[in-house]
């Protein structure tokens, strides 16, 4: 297997991390120049910079049609759809943090905020289509150290500062798990490619054990990004902590590359046999993870649906929220092994867009509601209704796409994963999250309920709606609706290819 | 990619989707504004499914049932998700048709009922028309994922009229028990279906998945159900989700004992919401259970409905019961649906064309009929403001055309011939006498004596049942003293009101001295579902 050569491809396959690199230090250099008074502008830089990169990229970068033109840069990088549609998500969910971190009194004026986010952003794009275990590490550090960083920026605040630190100690403590996986993994095998380490991984006499140890610690890495247990217990008190628009990047840009690496990941270590490009006498690891993954999924989407429904705080209760969607997602994750038909992962990243896309409008609505009430209490939700209808409107359907109940995109997604999972002969798995899904509704309409049917002190008041949370919270309904009714068919015939580029091993 | 497009369907679907977003971009203050643009856009859609109804080929449908075909009306299939075989795929039967006229009716006589609503009337009717939208959806899909999408659509609209608008006292609790309800059968249904989708996309051999109702019926016509589900059981896939499936979906008919969720619904929610409730909602679930239970898995259906039959019957006997040991004046309703809906499983469970007729004509005239119910309720509770019944008395005087309307309703609910209860009953008593067309495979013992028969007699008391509680109702509440010092402001009912009275009552008795503007077609529907159960 050779790596191809090809210049101007390999300048290509990384366009949009370039042009995100200039655009952060553009943003640095604006920082200094600009006056005070119009320094909140530079959210629009960042917001309208970074959903311009996306339009780049897809117009100039298309993935090289032929698969042995597709891993570029020695091998760092593979540029096929999978990465592509990745890339969109990843950094429509930075641009959406961009834009909603402008109503932020304390950090909409900071040029130096924005550049670290768009770092962190360039992290999460990377880790989409990385294809060497160098080139995945580098990514999910690039990831994690900004955004340990950015989760403590607000210095002066004890909670952000605590999250900010907590979020460090596990980090690091997962990341440390994860290399040794890595070095292990490159001790079998002499390679770091990791279509070639599958390959040669497979073809060796060693003992199961060996690889399932491997395996497993660089699952923790995983589920630690993806916040499944039991590597949650971050989730809910960084969220919590964090600044908003930092927790809407962490539940989207990060989550949604770190699972098109695991993705990437899993299935071209340890094939299946019989795919693809897997080769001849091969040995199947495979059922190692799915099991794995399967397991994580259960008590993931248990864990997390039951506990938030105890949660009287808005940004926890979206955490908990967010846990049991990470075993969601597993559900597809464990299902990609066993079909090839390309169904599971075409419904992970399906339901991977939608969720940046619903997860950046309830984040967006929640950050408006603080500011105006200076409060996250789910109870101070009361009347939000009859304060600003077309706001409640929008956080219902953030609600009701979580809830998979259409028309939001969500009932779509979940439909996916189920149709997936019942595919792969996992009824059982469908089965509990059908159980959890409706676990999850429960909570989800509570809020509802609140926003909806009690009456708050301050009836009369709108809440103020700024320009740019006009268009995030307009891109993000405008997606969420259209994904889950007209516009169906195009982004899942775009999963689909996506999700067909992972099952050609070259 | 467009295969055929009538429109009319799509028409139904969309007109009251456009007409809720127009009234959510009217200014709050504009209240008459919504209404009228409610009752014009419900309006037109009820001229569509008149049309629809009148214009259904009874003939063509009859011919294509002796062709063992599938027969749909008014088409329109457009692709849409082409990679997971899901197109937009609309049409109606015999049996759907007048589905179609009942959610019209149900929804502009739904929407004169509310004409009062002063509380956020324009997101009343946004979502009131949101729900019928739903409601249509489920009627007229071909496509088994939009049956489903518009099956899940038609929850959060409910939800929010009732825990809005709904009954102080308890729309919190009901209006989550009932999505909860709904929702849990409703998914337990999907992963049904889910499994017929793969097991008869894997039977075409070219990977030619499809959530076509043609694709799944073919597949079911050449025997793929009835194959072992898996290499672990012997058992068909056809026996082994049809419980899954028909009770999934029986959920929302209210089959016992899962129908802990409509009364308290019914009662919660506020009028309008109550008629769409009761009136149609409920036969979104019967319908379903048909459609994709008995009439994809009709082994299924001969192995399971003999013993299912013993629930629809604990429905009909015990749910007129409790009906009657009510105080609360809409509970009585509320009980008085879940027996009338026993009725239609049970014509269902008949397995032959007299009982399954009887069954879509009581679909038809029990929505009509409960929805007269809930609005008769809802006007006197708006001016009595209790429904207690014991304490109300006399409103004939006050009342004349709402007690002239409770007491034809009550008629018809008794089956009192000449009315459309009595159409739709005596056929399901007959068909029920009758037994299945094919013998019932025996796992109950249904052959040791007549055990339809038996079935049938003890139905019967449920109709004797609702006699006593009907007449007790119409006595206490309608008739005796009227207190004027209680209700000393009883208002005259609005001229929407009547109106609203007035059709449903004549669709009432039209079907019940014209059964032929109906009974035909609805024929005509379950005709191919009685010749896949082997008759």
């Amino acid at each position: 297997m050779d790596f191809s050569t090809d210049v101007q491809a390999s300048v290509l396959a990384v366009l949009p991390e370039i042009l995100m690199t200039i655009l952060a230090v553009a943003l640095l250099a604006l920082d200094v120049v600009w006056p005070d008074a119009r320094k909140r502008d530079l959210g629009y830089v960042a917001g309208v910079g970074l959903l311009a990169v996306i339009g780049v990229m897809l117009v100039l970068a298309p993935p090289p049609g032929e698969v042995s033109d597709q891993l570029l840069l020695g091998g760092m990088i593979r540029h096929d759809q999978l990465a592509q549609i990745f890339r969109a998500m990843v950094i429509l969910g930075g641009a959406l943090s961009c834009l909603v971190t402008m109503g932020v009194p304390r950090l909409q004026h900071r040029g130096d905020f924005y550049a670290v986010l768009i770092v962190a952003v360039v992290g999460a794009s990377l880790m989409s289509a990385a294809a060497d275990l160098i080139m995945a590490f580098i990514a999910l550090e690039m990831t994690s150290i900004t955004l340990y960083l950015l989760v403590g920026y607000l210095r002066g605040d004890v909670r952000s500062s605590e999250a900010g630190l907590k979020y460090f100690l596990f980090g690091a403590f997962t990341s440390a798990l994860t290399l040794y996986g890595l070095s292990l993994l490159y001790g079998f095998t002499g390679e770091t490619n990791i279509y070639r380490l599958g390959g040669v991984l497979g073809r060796s006499d060693l003992p199961d054990g060996a690889v399932a140890v491997s395996l497993a610690l660089v699952a923790v890495g995983f589920a630690f990004k993806i916040s499944a247990v039991p590597f949650h217990f971050w989730t809910p008190d960084v969220y919590e902590g964090a600044p908003t628009p930092i927790t809407t990047l962490l539940s989207t840009a990060s989550k949604a590359g770190s699972v098109a690496l695991l993705m990437r990941f899993f299935l071209a270590v340890f094939p299946p046999a019989g795919l693809l490009g897997a080769l001849e006498g091969v040995k199947d690891y495979s059922a190692l993870w799915v099991q794995l993954v399967a397991v994580l999924s259960v008590v993931s989407m248990t864990l997390g649906n039951v506990l938030a429904l105890v949660q009287t705080n808005i940004k926890r209760l979206l955490a908990y929220s967010t846990i049991a969607h990470a075993g969601y997602i597993l559900i597809g994750v464990a299902a990609i092994s066993t079909d090839k038909s390309a169904e599971g992962a075409a419904a992970v990243t399906f339901y991977m867009f939608m969720y940046v896309l619903t997860n950046a409008l309830a984040f967006g609505v929640v950050i408006l509601f603080a500011n105006a009430t200076g409060s996250e209490q789910i109870a101070d939700f009361a009347g939000l209704s009859r304060r600003s209808p077309w706001l409640a409107l929008a956080m219902t359907l953030a609600l009701l796409s979580l809830a998979g109940i259409p028309p939001a995109a969500g009932f779509v997604g979940k439909f996916l994963l189920f149709r997936a999972a019942v595919d792969a002969n996992m009824v059982w798995l469908a089965l509990v999250g059908i159980i959890n899904v409706i676990i999850g509704l429960y909570y989800y309409l509570i809020v509802v309920k609140v926003m909806y049917m009690e009456r708050g002190p301050e009836d009369g008041r709108p809440v103020r709606v700024d320009t740019p949370y006009v268009w995030a919270l307009g891109i993000a309904a405008a997606g969420v609706l259209l994904f889950g009714t007209i516009m169906v068919s195009p982004l899942v015939d775009w999963a689909t290819e996506a999700a067909r580029a992972l099952y050609i091993l070259l | 990619m467009v295969i055929t497009f009538s429109g009319v369907l799509t028409g139904i679907l969309l007109v009251p989707v456009l007409g809720a977003v127009v009234i959510l971009l009217l200014p709050k203050e504009q209240k008459d504004a919504a209404r009228i643009i409610a009752a014009v856009t419900t309006g037109v859609v009820l001229l569509l499914a008149l049309g629809v109804f009148f214009g259904y080929d009874v003939n063509a449908a009859n011919a294509a049932a002796e062709q063992g075909e599938v027969y749909f009306a008014f088409e329109d299939h457009v692709k849409w998700i082409e990679s997971v075989g899901i197109s937009w795929h609309l049409g109606v039967d015999g049996i759907a048709a007048p589905m179609v006229l009942l959610t019209a009716l149900a929804g502009f006589t739904g929407v004169l009922i509310s004409w009062g609503i002063e509380d956020r009337t324009r997101e009343f009717m946004a979502f009131f028309l949101l729900l019928v939208a739903g409601v249509f959806g489920v009627f007229v899909a071909v496509d088994l994922f939009v049956l489903f999408f518009f099956y899940e659509l038609a929850i959060f609209p409910m939800y929010f009229l009732i825990v809005i608008w709904g009954w102080a006292k308890t729309r919190e609790y009901a209006a989550m028990k009932l999505t909860l309800y709904i929702l849990v059968g409703s998914v337990v249904a999907l992963v049904g279906l889910l499994v017929l989708y793969f097991k008869a996309g894997a039977a075409t051999g070219t990977g030619d998945y499809s959530f076509d109702f043609r694709a799944l019926h073919a597949a079911a016509q050449a025997g793929v159900f009835d194959q072992p589900f898996a290499d672990w059981t012997g058992v068909s896939t056809a026996r082994l989700w049809f419980p899954a499936i028909f009770i999934g979906f029986g959920v929302l008919a209210g089959v016992w004992p899962f129908h802990n969720w409509s009364p308290d619904g019914h009662v919660a929610a506020p009028t309008a919401v109550s008629m769409i409730h009761a009136g149609v909602l409920m036969k979104l679930g019967a319908f379903a259970a048909l459609r994709v239970g008995v009439q994809l898995l009709p082994d299924g259906a001969r192995a399971h409905l003999p013993w299912i039959i013993f629930l629809t019957l604990i429905n009909v006997v015990y749910g007129a019961l409790i009906a009657m040991r009510q105080r609360d004046f809409k509970y009585v309703i509320g009980f008085s649906s879940v027996s009338h809906m026993g009725l239609v499983s049970m014509g269902f469970a008949t397995m032959n064309v007299t009982g399954m007729t009887g069954a879509g004509l009581q679909m038809f005239s029990h929505g009509v009929m409960t929805a007269l119910f809930f609005a008769c309720v809802g006007m006197v509770y708006d001016r009595a403001h209790t429904r207690d019944i014991p304490s109300l008395g006399g409103f004939v005087q006050k009342l004349p055309l709402v007690a002239v309307a409770f007491i034809v309703g009550g008629f018809v609910s008794m089956g009192m011939p000449g009315l459309s209860g009595f159409v739709a009953e005596f056929p399901i008593f007959v068909g029920l006498w009758h037994g299945p067309v094919t013998e019932p495979i025996a796992t109950w013992p249904t052959d040791s004596f007549n055990y339809y028969g038996a079935i049938a007699i003890v139905a019967a008391l449920g109709i004797i049942i609702t006699a006593a509680y009907v007449l007790r109702v119409v006595g206490q509440v309608f008739f005796g003293e009227f207190d004027e010092e209680r209700f000393p402001a009883v208002s005259r009912i609005t001229v929407y009101d009547k109106i609203a009275l007035g059709i449903l009552i004549f669709w009432l008795v039209l079907l019940g001295v014209y059964p032929k503007v109906m009974a035909p077609m609805i024929e005509s529907g379950v005709k191919p579902i009685v010749s896949m159960l082997g008759g």
